[in-house]
This record gives C-alpha cells, structure tokens and sequence, in this order.
C-alpha cells in the first residue's frame, strides 16, 4: 500500500451493493484479475473497462451494503483501483476492504467537492486529501489496521504473525 | 449494558463495553458456507496448520449445492476434506439446506452466544438471543486459527413493537416497512433489539425473517430477547441444556433512539427493483405483471412459510403464465412439510419443488431471461442477482407469493384470506 495515492475519481451514487460490485456467479474465482475482468459488469457492457481507466472510486452512502463477499474488494482492486473514498461504508465492506488491502477513506465532504475525472491526492497518514487547491481531512486509521493494509491484507498479516522474520543480524 | 454490550463483553473478557469500544472477542462459533474452500485456501497459503478449536467451526454447504460445474465440485471437495482433516464435527454437506436454518435446527446457536460467518445473514441468530455477523472469508481463516477478532462495540437501538397484524399481513411486510421508512442504511452498524407488546405473539419463525432482514437496513446484530418461544424452540436440541442462558439488556441500558411501530396499522409490503428499501404498499403495485415467483431463501423458506403459501394455494392453480418455484430452506423443513401434505399442496398447484438450499436466491437455476419479472420471499432483489441485468425481482411475503401466482400478477394475499 502507498501512503500517498493519487489520481482520477469516478464516482457512484449511494447504496452502490455488492451484488453490483461483482455479482454472485463469479465468487468461484478468488484472484484479482478474474474478479475484475466482471467487477461492475451489472452497469453495462464495456463497464469493467471504462472503469480502469480511473484510479479511485468516490462514492456516496452505505458503499459495499449487502451481500458480505469479500470478492467485492478484490475485484475492486482487480479493475486497478487503489481506494475508495465515501461519504460512508457498509460494515462487511469495511472490514473486507481492510483485509484484503485496499485502502477505503470516509470523507463525505471530498465526495461533495468532487465530479468524475478529477484528479484528487490521498495522504493516508496524514490523513488529508488534496484536491486542488482545497484540502480535506479524515480520521487516521488506528496502527493496527494500518499496519494490515501496509501488508497488503490481512493474509499477509497472519503470515507475518505466523512465521516472523528473523532477527536482523547484531552490529 | 444492552444486549450486544454484554455479549461482547462477556466474549472479550471483560466486566463492562461502551459504543464505540474495539474490543478483541472470541467467537462461541464460526459458520462458512460454500466459501469454506476460500477460506481454507487462505489457511494453506499463509502456512497455518492448527486450528485454535475446531469444535468452533460450523460448516455447511448450501450455495449452488449439489455442485453444478467442475469448478464448484472441486471447492465442494476442497470444504469436505478441510472437514475431514481438522475434525469438524459441525460439518453439513449438500443435503442438509441453508447454513443458518441448519445450524438453528441443530442446537448450535445459542442465548448469548457470539457467531460470525461468512454470510450477512448471520444476524438471523438474534431470533434466538446470539449475536450473529458477517464477515469476509480471510477474517474466518483468521478467527480459526487465532479464535479472536476485533469488533467494534455498536450502538443500540429499540424497535417497539404494539399490537397484532392484520389479517394477510406478516413479519415480512413489518420488515419491507421499517427497510422503506429507514433506508438501506438506517441503521448502519447498529444494534437492534425488539420489544413491545406484539413480540411474545411473534413465533420464532417470525423473529428468524425479522433478524434475518433486518440486515438490509445496515445493522451489525439484532435481538429478540429470549423468552418462553425461544427456550421451546431449544428445548429438545440442546446437548447441554445448562447451557441455555439468556443475555437480557439492564433496565438502565441506553439507547440511541426508540422506533415506535402499531403493527396493526401496516398492510402487505412490496419491496421493487432494484433495492430493498425500495417499498410500496401492495395497492401501489398490485396488478404488476410477473413471470416466475420463488418461494424460497433463509428469510421466508422455513415450514411456516410454506403452509402461510399452501393455506392459499390449496385446491387452486397458479396461473399459466407463472412459474412457481419453491425451495425449502432445509431438509428438516421439507421432511416436515412431505409428511404434513404441504408440499403436495404446493406440487398440485403447478409448483416446482428443488432440493433444500439457497437455490434460485443465490443464482443457482431459476435463473431469469432479459425482461423477465420474479416475486420472491427472498430478501435481496439487486440487478441481476437472479440473472439477467434486465430482470426484475420484487419482494414480498409468503402470503403475497401465493396470491400472485394464482393470478399471474402482484395481487393483495387479502382477497384469499378473507
């Protein structure tokens, strides 16, 4: 994960559902390229497409609600996108964003302030974005969670858990 | 404390949790369906061998199930021999029906009991006093091997409920009404709990469609307190009977906000494409022409559900131009409705009957052409979640399916009943 993002907004409206995001038929691939390839099909043909030509979605209330798959975040990052930015987010997409490496901010003032094709700059640890001249701010994300979407996801977390690096050599 | 504070307290440990809180809590049980395969898949990657108690672990297999394709057979074979391998007991396989249903049926959800799983329906289990929530399948392999997982205490709100419904008008419709007034999210990563004089007449098949879809208004957990219902309910499943003990919030606990509802004042409720919170009152949309109808999913696919359809089916035909496709939600359930006629009712009144599961609900067969318009009791009607993005799926109750589908559009259930 970088902590400076930067690049163009698409932009959703409010309640966009997982079933949207990637529909059920195709929860029998687990890997970001497939998932993608269908991520948001629902919309239209070429949609898939259209969207990559954009770096991060902006979206309004209640992103991510219904079905709790968490392929909807896999195929999000699947389509080349490295964040969502909404005005708020449905808990299951919360969490699968987080754990599947995807950085996702609440900023509902950004959403307001922003129309497709702008370009907008994420600093996650600072906790602000960028969007020409005016500057938003959004809570920081606690340690933990950060350190999980540093490592790409959670799976990568239990790994690092599980097998901890050696210690580096003494000086 | 409320009911989700105790319980999370009680899960992490500690005396007391305040809204807000994260606060690292073990499960009593976690549920994977057929994403079980994604989940071990995560567990042989990372290198991880051990569970932390799989005696924790509920497994059953109820999308697209039995197998379709190549593909889903090989997941399927995936979940049975991870089963296998790490001595899961709770392990159901493609006969037993929906995940939530099954594990109800069996014993394993409990008063006071923590359950997440890989499904958003798991807030179900609140119609048995559990706090049950979804979550994605690494945060499962996470659960198995470490037993813990983060949660955010949430804040509660009361649902009061007065009086008795209408004649033709059930807990689905209360659900399609309070969905409608609240919105998708109206209670985002809330806490609900039921109460009100109209609960103690509610049955627990009831409380299972109200906790169940009350998920679609964006809640984390939702509670009926447990009572006479639910210890009967309990009564003979239980291993263990002392461990039936009821979580009740403190008379002192506090709410963000109380929601009044007179359930004698709603008529029948239909949700419209292609959003929950999409609702009508059935005389806005009553005479909606429609090609298929599905009696079937974990929110209205339980044997009450189905005698509620075949009280108005019986002796009658649905009309030529409808399918009528029913699925019940588990193999106790259709066992039951074979031998008490209901399912017979159901066949001779030109319906379909498939194996206990998801089913149509999650994309497996009934599957919709362009243009095509499904009534189901199920509790999501998203574009295309039944196939084509340009068909139509509107929600309603059992009662609202059956009158539709002998009249070959969407009609008041109220002209059958009187």
């Amino acid at each position: 994960m970088q902590s400076v993002i930067q690049g163009r907004v698409y932009k959703f409206g409010d309640n966009v559902n997982s079933d949207i995001i990637i529909p059920g038929r195709y929860l029998i691939y687990i890997d970001r390229e497939r998932l993608g390839q269908h991520a948001f099909e629902m919309l239209g043909e070429g949609f898939p497409d259209k969207l990559r030509s954009f770096d991060i979605l902006v979206a309004g209330r209640n992103f991510g609600c219904g079905s709790a798959r968490e392929q909807a975040a896999t195929a999000i990052q699947g389509l080349g996108i490295k964040a969502v930015v909404a005005t708020s987010f449905a808990r299951t997409f919360y969490r699968n964003a987080i754990n599947d490496g995807l950085p996702i901010v609440e900023c509902p003032a950004l959403v307001t302030a922003v129309q497709e094709g702008d370009e907008i700059q994420i600093d996650l640890e600072a906790g602000k974005i960028h969007f020409g001249s005016q500057e938003f701010t959004f809570p920081k994300m606690p340690d933990s969670v950060r350190k999980i979407l540093e490592l790409g996801g959670l799976a990568e977390y239990l790994k690092s858990q599980l097998h901890p690096a050696p210690p580096a050599p003494q000086a | 404390m409320t009911i989700a504070e105790k319980i999370l307290a009680a899960k992490s440990g500690k005396t007391s949790a305040t809204p807000g809180e994260i606060v690292e809590a073990f499960p009593d049980l976690v549920m994977s369906h057929t994403a079980t395969w994604r989940s071990a898949s995560v567990m042989q990657r990372i290198g991880a061998t051990k569970l932390y108690d799989p005696d924790r672990l509920a497994i059953v297999l109820d999308h697209i199930s039995p197998a379709k394709t190549e593909k889903y057979a090989a997941d399927q074979q995936i979940s049975r021999n991870f089963a296998r391998n790490n001595g899961v007991t709770k392990f159901y396989d493609i006969d037993a029906g929906i995940a939530h249903l099954v594990l109800m049926e069996a014993g394993h959800v409990l008063p006071g009991d923590l359950i997440v799983g890989t499904d958003s329906h798991c807030t179900i289990y609140g119609s048995l006093g559990a706090l049950g929530t979804g979550i994605g399948y690494t945060e499962v392999t996470s659960v198995w091997i470490t037993g813990k997982l983060w949660l955010k205490v949430p804040e509660s709100i009361r649902i009061i409920l007065e009086n008795r419904f209408a004649s033709g008008v059930y807990s689905k419709d209360l659900m399609l009404y309070l969905i409608g007034k609240l919105g998708a999210d109206g209670c985002s990563y809330k806490s609900v709990e039921f109460y009100g004089g109209s609960v103690s007449d509610l049955s627990v098949s009831e409380r299972m469609t109200m906790t169940n879809l009350a998920m679609e208004m964006g809640v984390k957990c939702a509670f009926f307190p447990p009572d006479e219902k639910t210890a009967a309910y309990l009564k003979d499943k239980l291993a263990d009977p002392s461990r039936y003990r009821p979580v009740y919030a403190d008379p002192d606990a506090k709410y963000e906000q109380d929601i009044p509802v007179d359930i004698s004042k709603l008529e029948p409720m239909v949700a419209c494409p292609h959003e929950v919170e999409n609702t009508k009152p059935i005389g806005e949309v009553a005479g909606t022409h429609i090609d298929q109808v599905f009696l079937g999913s974990c929110a209205n696919a339980k044997y009450e559900d189905l005698v509620v359809a075949a009280g108005i089916l019986k002796g009658r035909r649905i009309h030529p131009g409808v399918r009528m496709i029913i699925t019940p939600g588990s193999k106790k359930i259709m066992m039951d409705a074979m031998s008490s006629g209901v399912l017979q009712t159901l066949m001779e009144s030109g319906g379909l009957v498939t194996n206990p599961g998801c089913g149509a609900c999650a994309g497996d067969g009934g599957t919709l052409a362009d243009g095509e318009v499904c009534l189901s009791t199920a509790n999501r009607n998203f574009i295309g979640r039944m196939g084509s993005s340009k068909s139509q799926i509107y929600l309603s109750s059992p009662a609202t399916l059956a009158a539709s589908a002998i009249k070959g559009v969407i009609s008041d259930p109220r002209e059958f009943l009187a």
